[in-house]
């Protein structure tokens, strides 16, 4: 090739216009590629990240204080009104479901119903009275249940309820008030004389009402007969008497089950009365230092709530004392700033309550949480009834002769890291625990949220796993990167990492269906195995070492872990079959009986054991394939250096290649734990699926990541449970990320650690 | 030379040895759940002997027929405890799960018993096994086979005469006749009626739909009611048809007797298959284990998935795997490329690599959670909201599906291919891009004629870990579309062909939920093992073309690594 040939070459133009667009075609296909990438890599990188970013706005909801505002009407907030109906004093205030419609009961027995936002009036009422009988006392059931009810001068109680009908005229819900009279029209004479103080409770079609009289308190209890041809119901009645309380009683509260009667006086005393047979009083004590001003029963009415004009706020419930005999027991108080609770009142769905104070503040609690939600003074000083929405999210407020009509955003009060994290005094239980149980068929069921268990399970299933995983797939790598012959090496090492690629279902089905049985059924055998394996081996590899040298050359080095197949099988076999006469021996014959009868532990077929080998089985690849790259990759100079210098194989191997490995071998245990974390069939097959706080291993346990697969496709969506369980979703991630993260750096880091050898 | 103990473990020895043990123990392990999975799942087509037996328990005598399940040693305290009379001496006693079927007869279809007492076991030839539609098996003696109540052959015997077997070549004769009418029932039923009734729910969304803009379109109304008119006169005829086959096909009937004694009638049209196990040679064993196999791949299930095949989880595994590697390939590739080609390396994308490799850890079941909110709750509930208000308040994209699915795997699968492509790219030589860039080629150029061609063997294997790692997850399916039985298969000949929108069956959802959601899981559990073995070897044969195409690849770029 001469030089003149180069210069005469092509005859050709760059610069026709064909080629000047082809050259712009090119150039624009470049940009519009690179573009198109960058921005798809982009987008991809954002849509992993969004993950995080997803799950967080999920769960910040849980966080978010309530906020209360005043009504909006077409924008503009709503202005106090003048209270509706007779100019008389309020009874009782009350909200319906769809927050529309106000109801309001004066002292002179007007009940009216009006717009909660604007008080129209809508319908009144007044209670139909005899001459000269006159309204003495006035209770209510319960604010869920919409039940009330009027004491008379002449001995009787009338019981009504408000209750709304939807219609649907032209496609746009109507709603229409009426009174109902659950017990007839006719009063129900359950006194002699004026009834001073009045209590009513009912549960199903039995209740009971609590009259005080003359100084005498007169239990009634009511049950309900429907004929079944006529269709008409009867009352049949009993009455007691009951002893005299000691205090002179401000409030009157029986509880739904019929067996408690408490009553509160101004002087701060209260008084427990046992209904069930004679009635007896059990308590009578100083529940405050001050006068007790709010009285309530929490939904539920398995908890008390006492207000008083130090501005304690407390919740009690019956507790078994150390005699086991129910004590009503003061169980948290709330924060409050010490100013008089003047009006409290209780949500119907929820745990929750709703106080002001003295000076107009206004609180939000929930209960289970111990979480003041809502806490800011929003009216000038004290005011009278107030009354929450059933859905929680109106509230109506009566201040001096005027209605204030307010929106209650309060979406999840009953979270708060106490109750994720901490010990919980829940109703019906005799001391705080940590208890997950998230949903059940009552509607005033207290949810238990504690994420303990599930976390604590989660990392007694990951303890187990690793428990069986580390020795086994460390020292598997062990000989593996070391010991072993390349030739055989190549064949081990893509063998156990296709483990890896096993779907998890197999191994938790496999445990659940075949390993629990076999283990309920080889308990003693596979424990005889434990001990029989190693010396097995030992054993057989000594007997090797002093073998004639023609036998023992015949396989060389590295080739031990062929040769040991054989014997780990039949050392297996023989630890199942010593197991009947080992348990005949030792265990009465049988180990199972014995560990629950002699050594008190229960025993579950799916238990921590099974779950212990089944995931220790997923994690030995992850484990197993990261260690043996660590100490492979140690550099062979060092060893050589070492073996050169007199040490045995074993010495170099622990003293100059585990060190150098260790970050390497530290961040796949790293990695196997954080898949053992996450694992999810495994755990939801192998186990029973009970959330207990039990470290044994003959126990289940449930774990974060069951727990929701178990419970998210029964969430409702946006409630506080299905928040939650995106906080332990949100866990999860963080957890295995933040442990994968640091597994990572320090291979990285290792990783320059060899490249400088 | 013979050393002492002492000796041998001060040097350390006997640690290799227990370190060798551990690869043994690890490989043997590995070995044996393959095995077993092997053994008990390709056994359970192979047509077992039924024996015919007397037992006695705590005096009472009875017979039993039955195939033999399993057998184990019970330990002597355990059963005397359960009111077993154990003889003295004896340490522990073989006990036998037998599957007596029968469920409509008796009260479990599967029976313990000690096999101490079992006396007087045969083989009868003409003893015969009956697969159901319902009631799971039948074991009994042909007795009479009838036609519209009218008896056309009756025997009594035990013995395999000439008689007995024209009366059983009677009965298959008829079993013939009834599959092949209840093909039709199904092919009129499914096909026919299923796509006629397709066709009016979307005519009443139609409505629906033209009812929520407020339309004043007359014709349009017109239309549909004509058009459904027209289905429902197609139904009626078809459902003559219907009424008519099942009238054809509930007209025989056969008597049987059972191991005690008793005669019982049952209809031939519950019956899928019958057979005589004992009198069957190797070949007529073998054709009816292929029989079985190809129904088990290839039919729908039967009482409650415990019994017929897996093709519906089958196929829904197949489509979303389709779908998800259709999503996660451009997506995984661009991520790479960008990551690899155009992204500035630094700080940043040394992150972001490290971040995109941990989501590979991240538990499954985050991302089922992630699936749930994201697409199918919020993405899903605006789509219902935009383009598919008719059919509210029922959900259309709204709820788990087989798009959402596959995009929540294509999710989480994407690490895996952007890890593997990554590292194709980075083994690609500078020199062969340099020498690209120098011929004067774009960037675009280079790496669409160059770099990715050579990269794309790292690419199958990503986007081959990828399916691999899909097929076989269950926890995030759980939450986001499949089904424990789907009523169709989500690609059918009704409009629009594809349904993305459809709940779909998995086979590793199939394993969790026939073996421990159904109500008889000691039927079932044979069926288990064959699907979990279908998973695993569709998992390993993915799994090893993986690496085989990573050897060969690296093969490949070998003589380019100078």
């Amino acid at each position: 090739m001469s030089l003149d040939q180069t210069t005469a070459a092509p005859d050709l133009d760059f610069t026709t216009s064909a080629s000047r667009r082809l050259r712009q075609r090119r150039m624009l296909q470049d940009k519009l590629a690179a573009g198109g990438i960058a921005v798809g890599g982009v987008s991809v990188i954002i849509a992993v990240v969004m993950i995080f970013f997803y799950l967080l706005y999920e769960v910040a909801p849980l966080f978010k204080p309530a906020q209360v505002e005043p009504w909006h009407v077409k924008g503009a907030p709503l202005a106090p009104y003048t209270v509706p109906g007779s100019q008389s004093d309020t009874l009782y205030l009350a909200v319906e479901e769809q927050a529309e419609i106000g109801f309001r009961i004066s002292a002179d027995g007007e009940m009216v119903f009006f717009r909660a936002a604007g008080g129209e009036l809508i319908d009144s009422e007044r209670l139909d009275l005899p001459e000269g009988v006159e309204i003495s006392s006035f209770a209510v059931l319960s604010e869920a249940s919409r039940i009330f009810a009027f004491g008379l001068s002449n001995g009787e109680i009338r019981v009504l309820r408000h209750s709304y009908k939807a219609t649907y005229p032209d496609g746009q819900r109507v709603l229409t008030p009426h009174l109902e009279h659950p017990l007839g029209e006719a009063g129900i004479q359950v006194a002699n004389g004026p009834i001073e103080k009045l209590a009513i409770t009912n549960n199903g079609d039995r209740w009971g009402v609590a009259a005080l009289s003359d100084g005498q308190i007169n239990f009634t209890r009511l049950a309900l007969t429907e004929n079944l041809f006529t269709g008409e119901t009867s009352v049949d009645r009993s009455e007691k008497q009951l002893p005299s309380l000691g205090l002179k009683p401000r409030k009157l509260l029986l509880t739904p089950d019929l067996a408690w009667l408490m009553a509160s006086a101004a002087d701060g005393k209260i008084a427990v009365v046992n209904l069930r047979g004679e009635p007896e009083i059990t308590q009578l004590f100083d529940a405050s230092e001050g006068q007790i001003t709010s009285f309530q029963l929490l939904l539920g009415a398995n908890s008390l709530l006492l207000g008083d004009d130090k501005g304690k706020l407390s919740q009690w419930f019956f507790v078994r004392n150390d005699q086991g005999a129910p004590e009503l027991t003061q169980i948290r108080d709330f924060e409050h700033s010490g100013d008089a609770i003047v009006s409290l009142t209780t949500e119907q769905r929820r745990k929750g309550l709703v106080s002001v104070d003295n000076n107009g503040a206004l609180a939000l609690y929930n209960a289970t949480a111990r979480r003041t939600a809502f806490n800011e003074p929003l009216f000038d000083g004290p005011v009278g009834h107030i009354a929450m929405a059933p859905r929680s999210d109106a509230l109506l407020v009566e201040q001096n002769g005027k209605l204030s009509y307010w929106h209650v955003e309060n979406e999840h009060p009953e979270v708060s890291w106490s109750v994720l994290w901490e010990k919980v005094w829940y109703e019906g239980y005799d001391e705080p625990a940590f208890i997950w149980q998230s949903s059940a068929s009552n509607n005033d069921f207290e949810p238990k949220y504690s994420l303990m268990p599930l976390a604590f399970g989660t990392l007694k299933a990951a303890f187990y796993a690793m428990l069986l995983a580390t020795p086994l797939a460390i020292c598997g790598a062990i000989y593996t990167a070391y010991f072993m012959v390349p030739g055989m090496r190549r064949k081990v090492k893509p063998f156990i990492e296709l483990m890896e690629a096993l779907p998890t279902v197999i191994l938790g089905f496999l445990a659940g269906l075949w390993l629990a049985p076999f283990m309920e059924a080889n308990l003693a055998g596979i424990f005889a195995a434990l001990v029989v394996i190693p010396i097995a081996v030992v054993g057989f590899g000594f007997t090797w070492q002093n073998m004639p040298e023609r036998i023992r050359f015949l396989l060389p080095d590295g080739w031990d872990a062929a040769l040991l197949i054989p014997v780990v099988i039949l050392a297996t076999w023989f630890a199942l079959g010593i197991a009947v006469p080992l348990e005949q021996l030792l265990f009465n014959g049988d180990l199972r009986t014995w560990l629950s009868n002699e050594a008190g532990i229960s025993y579950d077929q799916r238990n921590a054991l099974v779950v212990g080998i089944a995931m220790g089985f997923a994690v030995i690849p992850t484990i197993f394939s990261i260690t043996e790259d660590a100490i492979f990759a140690v550099p062979k100079h060092l060893s050589y250096g070492s073996l050169a210098l007199g040490a045995t194989q074993w010495q170099t191997l622990t003293r100059v290649v585990l060190p150098t490995a260790s970050p390497g071998i530290f961040s796949a245990l790293m990695i196997g734990m954080g898949r053992a974390v996450g694992e999810t069939m495994i755990v939801l097959m192998a186990t029973g699926n009970t959330p207990i706080m039990d470290v044994n291993i003959f126990e289940g346990m449930r774990t974060l990541a069951a727990n929701i697969a178990v419970e998210m496709p029964e969430s409702e969506v946006g409630s506080t449970h299905f928040r939650i369980l995106f906080l332990a979703a949100f866990v999860l991630f963080l957890f295995t990320f933040v442990v994968n993260t640091l597994a990572e750096s320090i291979r990285q880091h290792l990783r320059k650690k060899y490249g400088s050898l | 030379m013979r050393i002492s103990f002492s000796e041998w473990t001060k040097s350390g020895s006997p640690w290799v040895w227990l370190n060798a043990g551990a690869v043994a123990i690890s490989i043997i392990m590995v070995v044996g759940l393959l095995a077993l999975i092997a053994v008990r799942g390709l056994g359970h087509f192979w047509p077992a002997d039924v024996i015919q037996a007397d037992y006695e328990e705590n005096g009472r005598q009875r017979t039993i027929i039955g195939e033999l399940v399993e057998r184990e040693m019970v330990p002597a305290p355990q059963l005397r405890g359960a009111g077993i009379e154990v003889p003295e001496g004896v340490e522990a006693m073989a006990r036998d799960l037998i599957k007596v079927g029968n469920r409509d007869f008796g009260s479990a279809d599967f029976i313990w018993a000690m096999d101490h007492f079992i006396t007087h076991t045969q083989r009868p030839a003409m003893l015969f096994a009956a697969e159901r539609l319902e009631w799971g098996n039948f074991y009994g003696y042909l007795r009479e086979v009838k036609e519209a109540g009218q008896s056309v052959g009756r025997h009594t015997g035990y013995e395999k005469t000439q008689e007995y077997l024209t009366l059983w070549a009677e009965f298959q004769q008829r079993i013939d006749r009834v599959l092949d009418i209840r093909e039709q029932i199904l092919s009129i039923e499914k096909k026919d009626i299923g796509s006629i009734n397709y066709e009016i729910e979307r005519l009443r969304l139609k409505e629906r739909s033209l009812d929520l803009e407020q339309s004043t379109d007359t014709a349009a109304y017109a239309k549909i009611e004509a058009r459904r008119s027209e289905l429902n006169a197609e139904y009626e005829q078809l459902q003559q048809r219907l009424t008519d086959l099942y009238q054809q096909i509930n007209r025989d009937t056969f008597v049987a007797e059972i191991a005690d004694g008793r005669e019982v009638e049952i209809a031939v049209a519950k019956i899928v298959r019958a057979f005589l196990p004992n009198d069957m040679g190797l070949a007529a064993k073998i054709i009816h284990y292929a029989e079985k196999v190809w129904e088990f791949l290839s039919d729908e299930p039967r009482e409650a998935n415990t019994e017929g095949g897996i093709f519906p989880a089958i196929f829904g595994t197949v489509m979303m795997v389709i779908l998800m590697s259709v999503l996660v390939t451009p997506f995984g590739v661009i991520a790479a490329v960008y990551l690899r080609e155009y992204a500035k390396q630094g700080f940043i994308t040394r992150l972001i690599r490290i971040a995109v490799n941990n989501l590979a850890g991240v538990p499954s079941i985050v991302y089922g959670v992630f699936g749930l909110g994201f697409f199918v709750y919020f993405l899903g509930g605006h789509i219902d909201d935009l383009f598919f208000p008719e059919a509210k308040p029922s959900p259309t994209f709204g709820t788990g599906g087989l798009m959402w699915a596959s995009i929540t795997l294509a999710l989480l699968t994407v690490p895996v291919v952007i890890v593997a492509t990554e590292e194709g790219l980075a083994r690609i030589p500078r020199a062969v891009r340099e020498g690209s860039l120098a011929l004067g080629a774009t960037k675009f150029e280079t790496l669409w004629k160059v770099v990715l061609p050579m990269a794309s063997p790292a690419m199958m294997t990503g986007v081959i870990l990828a399916i691999a790692r899909a097929a076989g997850e269950v926890a995030p399916l759980m939450l986001v579309g499949v089904v424990k039985l789907a009523p169709s298969l989500p690609l059918d000949t009704n409009y629009p062909y594809l349904h993305l929108d459809q709940k779909f069956m998995h086979l590793g959802f199939h394993i969790y939920d026939v073996g421990f959601q159904s109500p008889n899981v000691e039927a079932a559990r044979p069926l288990v093992y064959a699907t979990a073995l279908l998973l695993v070897v569709v998992i390993a044969l993915l799994n090893f073309s993986a690496i085989a195409i990573r050897n060969h690849l690296r093969e490949k770029y070998k003589a380019l690594e100078m």
